[in-house]
């Protein structure tokens, strides 16, 4: 497993390269970026469709050859080198099998082409079967399995090797159904935890991303937004738009006017103190923005700002409340059973209010 | 209203659709929720008339429909894969239902317009398909289908293909598009999640077979069987197997018995069903039961954990809100309360609407 550095990558794509959208659309790009991901994390590359994450995978694993800029696999540069070469394993949205081969000969195949001894082939087989409970299909043909099969068999492939740099994926639970989507993806997270191979996972689905990754990489147009842990992505988004990008619904982004340490909503009066640390001062901040999760805006029918609801959704575990506060839109997420005031006065939860000054964030004070 | 009668059909041995029988409203939206295979869209497709059911009948305002052929029926279908005229504008391909039924051309403007406001189109009407994004694709796709007025919407998981956010979006906008028209409305999904924010009512199917039929949020909240309470399950249902012995279940681990005041019978099987945000880490109260198992990975999404552990020889998994983070093999008490556990027969029924659960120590 390595260390994957990249050095001013960057990557236009000529046109005609790439994408099937020719002319009217935007040429997708990576803009300049450094990043270094150290041995043995696992990694998630999250944005929306076009945001670039596949081009740097595809740059990582040597599919595609930068504009500028070079990878380094443990201090090696390797930019020059294809795929092969960087000796990686891929797992893409769609199975890619051999159809006529059994499924164990499916997994033995990556091994036998490095001229493994056929013990240490049969024991590796039998131990990713185990895996991805595929030891009673380990003789059937690919070809006759189903497409969920099909694809735990290109995982199985990605993960039979122990000598790889890296294992690279690029939405790979996309085909399977929900409830085989938690189970492997658990899988994966156990694979990763117990073998620590450097991985690297591709996907615009948030908790596909919070729940693989120890440290997600967010995407958009090109550039990489925020590094950081599920719960720093959680709780302090450096931009808006991972703010409104992570959670389910998203963070309520609201225009705010900042005097002092108080945020102000239309008439209402939020204090920041406790987000933002008892020395906080306004320093001629421009277009401000408050940003509160929903999971911490609070409903009742004593405490708050008054507000009117619009809409409510239940989906079984929990309840979202739709409220308009001062003619904005705000979302609040109740849990199941709790109760909704008709007329409820909305608070925030102290502490967990972020504030924006331009879509960024403004950190408190060391 | 569309009626489905014990259609069934079968192709060579196996059997795509198992008697259903189904009363489809007008304006109302009807989901098929179930995994792949499930048979959602064989039944689609015979519902469209696009295949023949080996038995059964299907009625369209009271008139049998079976033989008449797809072209004759006023449908409209949607599917995974978004299908537009790529020479066409965006204007055009939305028009294109109504062009070959002689409308005029400011009515046809009227109509696109309102239809293109419905799914924010209207900036792109003179725009070709293919450069739009994905979902701005599926959205004139909808709306082709929208402005038909068929009296028969398909839609086959439109979102599927669909940025995570995106669906986020559409799930939202699509019941209000959808009350508007006076159309049957058909939606398939494998996702409960996306049953769930739609509404409306929801068929669900493992099997061929419709299992429960009714308001979406009634099937989550009271599954008649053990397959609908599995496929309404986001994470996945936790289930334990439990032998009836001098008329009561031992919970395993931890000296508490399930009674029932008359239905548990000696030496059958029952299936207890426990959803995962329903397992807390403290004891909420005396009666709750108590699930020890040894945790096998944590996954952190944000603000929850999903604590999965063995219990029993079987994964389980825990839905906690907060960060919680334990060590791999660390022992841990989960505890449900008796309300919110499942009690399921041998054949797969629900027999306790668990208040009647009592626990003894």
């Amino acid at each position: 497993m390595a260390t994957i550095e990249l050095q001013a990558i960057a990557h236009q794509y000529e046109s005609g390269q790439g994408s099937a959208s020719s002319d009217a659309a935007e040429p997708f790009a990576v803009n300049t970026l450094d990043q270094c991901w150290p041995d043995g994390g696992a990694y998630a590359l999250l944005g929306p469709s076009g945001c670039g994450k596949t081009t740097l995978l595809n740059i990582i694993s040597g599919l595609l050859h930068p504009t500028a800029g070079s990878v380094l696999f443990d201090g090696v540069d390797v930019t020059a080198r294809s795929p092969e070469q960087r000796n990686i394993a891929q797992v893409f949205q769609f199975p890619v099998v051999y159809e006529t081969l059994t499924v164990a000969d499916n997994l033995a195949f990556p091994l036998r082409n490095r001229g493994l001894p056929r013990l240490d082939i049969d024991s590796r087989v039998a131990s990713v079967l185990t895996m991805l409970g595929l030891q009673e299909k380990a003789n059937l043909k690919a070809r006759d399995l189903s497409v969920d099969d099909k694809q735990k068999i290109s995982l199985g492939r990605g993960l039979v090797r122990t000598d790889v740099k890296a294992i690279l994926f690029d939405e790979p639970l996309t085909v399977i159904d929900p409830h085989l989507k938690w189970q492997l993806r658990t899988e994966l997270k156990k694979i990763h935890q117990q073998f620590q191979h450097t991985m690297i996972y591709v996907t615009h689905d948030q908790t596909e991303a919070l729940t693989f990754a120890d440290r997600v990489i967010v995407m958009h147009e090109g550039s990489i937004i925020q590094v950081g842990t599920p719960q720093e992505l959680f709780e302090k988004p450096q931009h808006t738009f991972v703010g409104r990008f992570i959670g389910s619904p998203g963070m309520n982004v609201i225009p705010c006017v900042v005097e002092g340490a108080t945020a102000i909503v239309g008439e209402h009066r939020i204090s920041l103190h406790a987000s933002l640390g008892s020395d906080f001062r306004n320093s001629g901040l421009q277009n401000t923005e408050l940003g509160i999760r929903p999971e911490y805006v609070r409903l009742s029918q004593e405490q708050g700002l008054p507000a009117a609801i619009t809409a409510i959704e239940d989906v079984g575990k929990h309840v979202v409340v739709r409220v308009m506060l001062a003619g904005h839109e705000l979302k609040a997420i109740l849990r199941e059973g709790e109760l909704i005031p008709q007329h409820p006065k909305v608070s925030f939860e102290p502490g967990k209010i972020n504030l924006y000054e331009n879509a960024h964030l403004i950190e408190a004070a060391e | 209203m569309l009626e489905l009668l014990n259609i069934s059909r079968k192709v060579g041995d196996e059997v795509y659709v198992d008697k259903v029988s189904l009363s489809l409203q007008r304006g109302e939206l009807n989901i098929l929720l179930g995994p792949t295979l499930a048979g959602k869209t064989s039944l689609m497709r015979i519902m469209a008339g696009l295949d023949k059911p080996d038995s059964g009948s299907l009625r369209f305002d009271g008139r049998d429909v079976l033989g008449l052929p797809v072209q004759k029926r006023n449908v409209a279908m949607v599917y995974q894969q978004f299908i537009n005229y790529p020479t066409l504008t965006v204007f055009d391909n939305i028009a294109s239902p109504l062009t070959v039924n002689r409308i005029s051309r400011s009515e046809i403007a009227s109509r696109v317009g309102r239809v293109s406001d419905l799914l924010k189109l209207g900036d792109f009407l003179h725009r070709r398909p293919d450069t739009l994004s994905g979902g701005q694709q599926q959205r004139v796709a909808l709306a082709r289908a929208l402005i038909k007025g068929a009296d028969l919407v398909i839609l086959d998981e439109p979102l599927a293909n669909l940025d995570y956010k995106l669906r986020e979006e559409l799930r939202a906008e699509l019941p209000g598009l959808f009350a508007e028209m006076g159309a049957v409305l058909v939606y398939a999904t494998t996702e409960p999640t996306e049953a769930l924010v739609l509404g409306g009512n929801t068929a669900c199917m493992f099997g061929g077979a419709v299992e429960q039929f009714g308001p979406t949020l009634e099937l989550y909240r009271q599954p008649v069987g053990l397959q609908t309470a599995r496929i309404f399950s986001d994470p996945p249902l936790n289930t334990l197997l439990l032998h009836c012995r001098h008329g009561e279940l031992r919970i395993p681990g931890s000296g508490q018995s399930i009674k029932l005041a008359a239905e548990l019978h000696d030496g059958r099987d029952y299936t207890l069903g426990v959803r995962p945000h329903h397992l807390s880490l403290v004891r909420r109260s005396p009666e709750d039961i108590e699930m020890r198992g040894e945790v096998t990975v944590t996954e952190i999404g944000g603000s929850e954990s999903f604590v999965h552990f063995e219990f029993q020889h079987r994964a389980w998994v825990a839905l906690i809100h907060g960060i919680r983070e334990f060590a791999r093999s660390e022992v841990v008490s989960f505890f449900v309360q008796p309300q919110n556990s499942l009690l399921f027969d041998q054949s797969g029924s629900l027999i306790s609407n668990s208040t009647a659960m009592i626990m003894t120590q």
